[in-house]
């Protein structure tokens, strides 16, 4: 079943485009990778789908509705999560008050839109709320073996830890979909082979996992299926054996080979 | 000579001066955290605020001259001048600032200074270039505790600084707005995507800022007569204070505050300064300030990482 598509997606930049008619779809409870060469518009893509920025035409379909154009904080608390290729975490707050950030959307009512007496309410309740708020944090921190740093202060984790972090955080708002861009860039071996584990628990969750990824061999083993894009444009769709063997996707990646 | 009490004096008027300075100072800092923007229409929304709060004030008075219905109008005055520079803050930001969030930092600079001129020079127009007297809610004669002399107008100014700055605290420290705004403050983009409406969160802090500022110009105004231009120099100085503090931190303008106005207070009479160049310890303060820590006495020294 079909949780997210775009529609004749694109976006240009003066006269460059990055992102032309593009219909990429997600299949829900899936990974669903997205791939191609540097330079191709996957980042764009994940762009215009989370919100941080707008089409230039196009639609993006999401659980039916349609969510074009909408600014990146509603698009969050409809349950799109993301990170990003370079980390972006509260780098001076703690590993847990990271995670409670992710949690903000999610408990109690919206702070700006919630009723007024629910308003009063939560504000007594605030020491226990934030309580409420740890104890779950800990807990996806348990789930990533970050526990034993929660109280290191988030810009002095190594890199890999960062990163699971930063997708910790992003899944504590429990999303729908939660997209990653480039998660095992700069991960060692041992680090991305622990990454395709805890992507294999966020899919058996039943949170659908969007992958942008370079790191072919992650890609070939975790996806159901695969988007490829080349120049802004959807040049392939299909499982990862299909992807293999698909001389479009071959050209795209080592060159056209020369006719004599 | 000048006596021990004298100067117990200096540093009385000193807190006065400086809790009001505070109030105007949380302004600026809450500005400059979220948005990395130095708002100089500030100064001018405490004139507003000022004469917000003497219309309304003189309005509700009327005739009456009961002493309970004096102090009860008062603050109902205040209250109200808060809501209206709460609204035109926001109007503020919503027209001048908020097109500009993305153009070169410059531009937002530009549109506050303009701002600051239509203020104050719209207030001239409307109002006359005459300044006029705030009438204290209550008999202001001197009560003397110890040899000191204490107003009850003094009280009244570092009673109600306190109670905002608490409130102000609590807001921010305890409620689920407050970490809406500290968050947006420590990373604006990934602020949005934890569901934060940022926007909304730059609309709040400007209208609790610019509600502040009102508070400020309506107590300046006992000690200092409001008139159109009465808020660039105590603006200036409260800004001045928010740097002293650490620009960008809460705390920081409170004591920048305090420490400016006792400063001013005492440092004429104990370096000798002819009090009409009182208004140069300010920028003395300044100077120093950012020779020896220029991120302020609270701020993080913030460096670049490459």
């Amino acid at each position: 079943m079909r949780i997210l598509e775009t529609q004749e997606v694109t976006r240009a930049f003066g006269g460059v485009v990055a992102v032309n008619q593009v219909n990429f779809n997600v299949e829900k409870g899936l990974v669903n990778g997205l791939i191609g060469p540097n330079g191709a518009g996957k980042t764009t893509l994940f762009n215009q789908i989370t919100g941080m920025d707008v089409p230039t035409s196009g639609k993006i379909m999401f659980d039916g509705k349609d969510i074009t154009g909408l600014p990146a904080w509603k698009i969050s608390r409809l349950g799109i999560a993301r990170t990003f290729q370079n980390i972006r975490l509260y780098n001076d707050l703690t590993v847990v008050e990271n995670v409670m950030m992710g949690l903000h959307s999610k408990v109690g009512a919206d702070p700006f839109h919630g009723r007024f007496i629910q308003a009063v309410k939560s504000y007594f309740q605030a020491g226990k709320e934030n309580r409420e708020l740890y104890v779950r944090a800990l807990e996806w921190l348990d789930f990533f073996d970050l526990s034993h740093l929660k109280d290191e202060y988030a810009r002095n984790l190594p890199y890999g830890n960062q990163r699971e972090l930063e997708i910790a955080r992003a899944l504590a708002a429990d999303p729908k979909i939660l997209f990653l861009d480039e998660p095992a860039a700069g991960m060692n071996p041992a680090e991305t082979a622990h990454l395709m584990k805890i992507i294999e628990m966020i899919r058996d969750k039943g949170i659908t996992v969007v992958l942008i990824e370079h790191d072919m061999k992650l890609v070939m083993n975790i996806c159901d299926n695969i988007t490829v894009l080349s120049f802004g444009q959807k040049i392939a769709e299909g499982t990862p054996e299909e992807i293999r063997s698909n001389p479009l996707v071959i050209e795209a990646y080592l060159g056209k080979e020369d006719e004599e | 000579m000048t006596t021990l009490i004298q100067y117990l004096q200096y540093l009385l008027n000193g807190i006065t001066l400086g809790a009001i300075y505070a109030l105007i100072a949380l302004g600026y800092t809450m500005v400059y955290g979220i948005l990395k923007f130095i708002n100089f229409a500030h100064g001018d929304i405490l004139m507003v605020g000022a004469y917000a709060g003497l219309f309304i004030f003189t309005f509700l008075l009327g005739e009456s001259t009961n002493a309970a219905w004096m102090l009860i109008a008062f603050f109902i005055a205040m209250l109200l001048s808060m809501a209206f520079c709460a609204l035109l803050g926001m109007f503020i930001e919503r027209v001048a600032y908020k097109p500009l969030r993305n153009a070169n930092r410059l531009a937002p600079l530009l549109s506050a200074i303009g701002v600051s001129f239509i203020l104050s020079n719209g207030a001239a127009w409307l109002f006359g270039a005459q300044s006029r007297r705030f009438p204290y809610p209550f008999d202001d004669t001197p009560i003397s505790i110890a040899g000191l002399a204490i107003t009850p107008h003094q009280i009244l100014t570092v009673l109600v600084s306190v109670i905002m700055m608490v409130v102000l605290t609590v807001f921010v420290n305890k409620t689920r707005m407050g970490k809406a705004m500290r968050a947006t403050s420590l990373d604006q983009s990934t602020s949005e995507l934890m569901g934060i409406d940022v926007n909304k969160v730059i609309s709040l802090t400007f209208a609790i800022g610019s509600a502040l500022a009102a508070v400020g110009g309506i107590l300046a105004a006992f000690d200092f007569r409001v008139y159109a231009s009465m808020g660039t120099m105590t603006g200036l100085k409260a800004f001045v204070a928010a740097v002293i503090g650490g620009i960008g931190n809460i705390q920081g303008a409170m004591l920048g505050g305090l420490l400016l106005g006792i400063l001013e207070s005492i440092g004429a009479p104990l370096f000798g300064i002819p009090s009409a160049l009182r208004d140069t310890i300010a920028f003395a303060a300044l100077i120093i300030i950012l020779l020896v820590k220029p991120d302020g006495i609270l701020g993080k020294n913030e460096r670049e990482k490459v």
